[in-house]
């Protein structure tokens, strides 16, 4: 770590007009060949550079990004860290995950803002009240936190929620709270894992779109074919969000694996109203407020596969109404900036991280909700690069389990109604 | 919003209608093909970046099923591409 940031360096440059810090990460010249090559400075991406280096003293690596350092998924998310999943297969790697967030602040020396606030699962059917009482118990068994609440605490611990009573088309029956979920600062998670990884050595090239996947005579991975030249590297990471097939595709390789877009919107910034996270299943949408004081609303994914990074009129006027049932006094709110972005969704509804049919290429996508992933998810795909066989909590996440049929169904989204 | 064109009704709000998924291959005699092509069948969708063939449902309108090619990328549904 070149520097480190503390009150006391922070009073040091103030003598100095804060002038003179230094770069938090390099911009090197780019070189003909790599060991490792990431496609994508996402959270997954810069993640995966940054345990590469630390965990397995692999330094030479590039990621490669079209746009800007933290300017794609990570960008356009809600910021909820949690981990209330449903099947065996999921909880711990999300336990984990959430684990890894708690201590990324320390670990990376740079302020995540991090706030564990917890959600509260607004239930207003029976049907999901089921659904959720199976998952305590399963998460019971992980080691994860899940607990049912009565309607009047829930009332008590949600003020604003003055909505959904008894003469309500869909009144509102009881309440999960969730207290391990947090939110914290997303552009710091990637600025964060970037300065780790840069000062590991890791070389970070961003306006550096990648066009085509390049295969070897023998079939393997030989290298990518970029806006700025060939790369060559016997191993390629493809964790780009959204655009896997589109890249993939130029190596052949098929994934089950579709686009698809997800909403969110945020309202102008009010005093502090609502200290938890506020999940509504039932009628798909969640929200939380920031520490600037705005209302960051999600609502659930477009109809039909989606490449568009807008939202649509009806997604958005769908989960403002719904909202609206639960929190009428919001009507006032003026919503300031509206946004979407894509991710793709695997037929089964879970991540894949996997080895691929081409040697050396390795994909990690299906992420919906890959936010919450971030640490656990680069740190297991940085055992299965260095390692070449995938790490424990994610052995049943490879393209394995759809040549044997073996999914892992799950539906632990927010929004999935 | 969409204006979808119903056969029967003619132009409506995409509201009306419900999403039915991408048009695939047809489904092939699971004894007779091989295990890839059935796992393929069952789980690959075409996701391309551009015009995507999709199913809709007229299900607040006339129950009707239709068909359109539909650009991922703009959403506008837009004619089918050359040779298909």
């Amino acid at each position: 770590m070149k520097q480190r940031y503390s009150v006391f360096s922070l009073v040091r440059n103030a003598f100095s007009s804060h002038e003179n810090w230094s770069k938090a990460w390099r911009s090197p010249p780019l070189k003909p060949a790599y060991d490792v090559i990431i496609i994508g400075a996402g959270g997954h991406g810069l993640a995966t550079a940054y345990y590469l280096a630390r965990e397995f003293g692999i330094t030479n690596v590039a990621v490669l990004e079209k746009g800007w350092l933290g300017g794609g998924n990570i960008a356009r998310n809600t910021v909820t860290i949690r981990s209330n999943y449903m099947r065996d297969e999921s909880i711990p790697f999300y336990v984990k995950s959430v684990e890894m967030f708690e201590g990324l602040t320390r670990e990376l020396n740079f302020n995540m803002m991090h706030s564990k606030r917890s959600m509260i699962d607004v239930v207003q059917t029976y049907g999901r009240l089921r659904e959720l009482r199976r998952r305590q118990l399963a998460m019971d068994i992980h080691g994860a936190t899940y607990q049912q609440i009565t309607t009047q605490e829930l009332r008590r611990r949600i003020p604003a929620l003055t909505g959904g009573g008894a003469n309500a088309r869909l009144p509102i029956i009881g309440g999960m709270v969730h207290t391990d979920a947090a939110v914290n600062r997303h552009d710091a998670v990637a600025w964060g894992y970037a300065r780790g990884a840069d000062s590991h050595g890791v070389e970070i090239h961003q306006q550096t779109e990648v066009t085509a996947l390049i295969r070897g005579g023998d079939g393997a991975i030989a290298g990518v074919e970029t806006n700025r030249g060939t790369i060559r590297a016997k191993q390629v990471v493809v964790a780009v969000s959204g655009h896997t097939t589109t890249l993939t595709e130029t190596a052949g390789l098929r994934l089950p694996l579709r686009t698809m877009n997800l909403t969110a919107f945020v309202s102008e910034p009010v005093k502090p109203l609502i200290d938890v996270i506020v999940n509504c299943p039932d009628s798909g949408f969640y929200l939380s407020q920031s520490d600037k004081g705005e209302m960051v609303i999600g609502g659930a994914p477009d109809r039909g596969q989606s490449f568009r990074r807008d939202i649509k009129q009806h997604v958005f006027e769908d989960s403002v109404s719904m909202m609206l049932s639960l929190f009428p006094a919001f009507k006032k709110l003026k919503l300031m900036r509206q946004w979407g972005g894509h991710l793709d969704i695997a037929h089964d509804s879970s991540p894949i991280m996997s080895l691929t049919d081409v040697a050396g290429l390795i994909v990690t996508a299906g992420w919906w909700g890959g936010y919450k992933a971030i640490p656990a998810g680069g740190l297991t795909l940085a055992h299965l690069v260095a390692k070449g066989t995938p790490h424990p909590l994610m052995a049943a996440f490879t393209l394995n389990r759809f040549k044997s049929l073996d999914y892992v169904m799950e539906s632990g989204t927010t929004t999935a109604r | 919003m969409l204006l979808i064109s119903c056969p029967n009704c003619g132009e409506r709000s995409e509201g009306e209608f419900t999403y039915g998924g991408p048009v695939q291959a047809p489904r092939p005699n699971p004894l007779e093909t091989s295990d890839e092509d059935w796992v393929d069948y069952l789980t690959t969708v075409p996701n391309p970046l551009g015009p995507v063939q999709e199913y809709w449902w007229h299900a607040a309108g006339c129950g009707r099923w239709l068909s359109l090619w539909r650009d991922t990328r703009t959403h506008d549904i837009v004619e089918p591409p050359h040779g298909l």
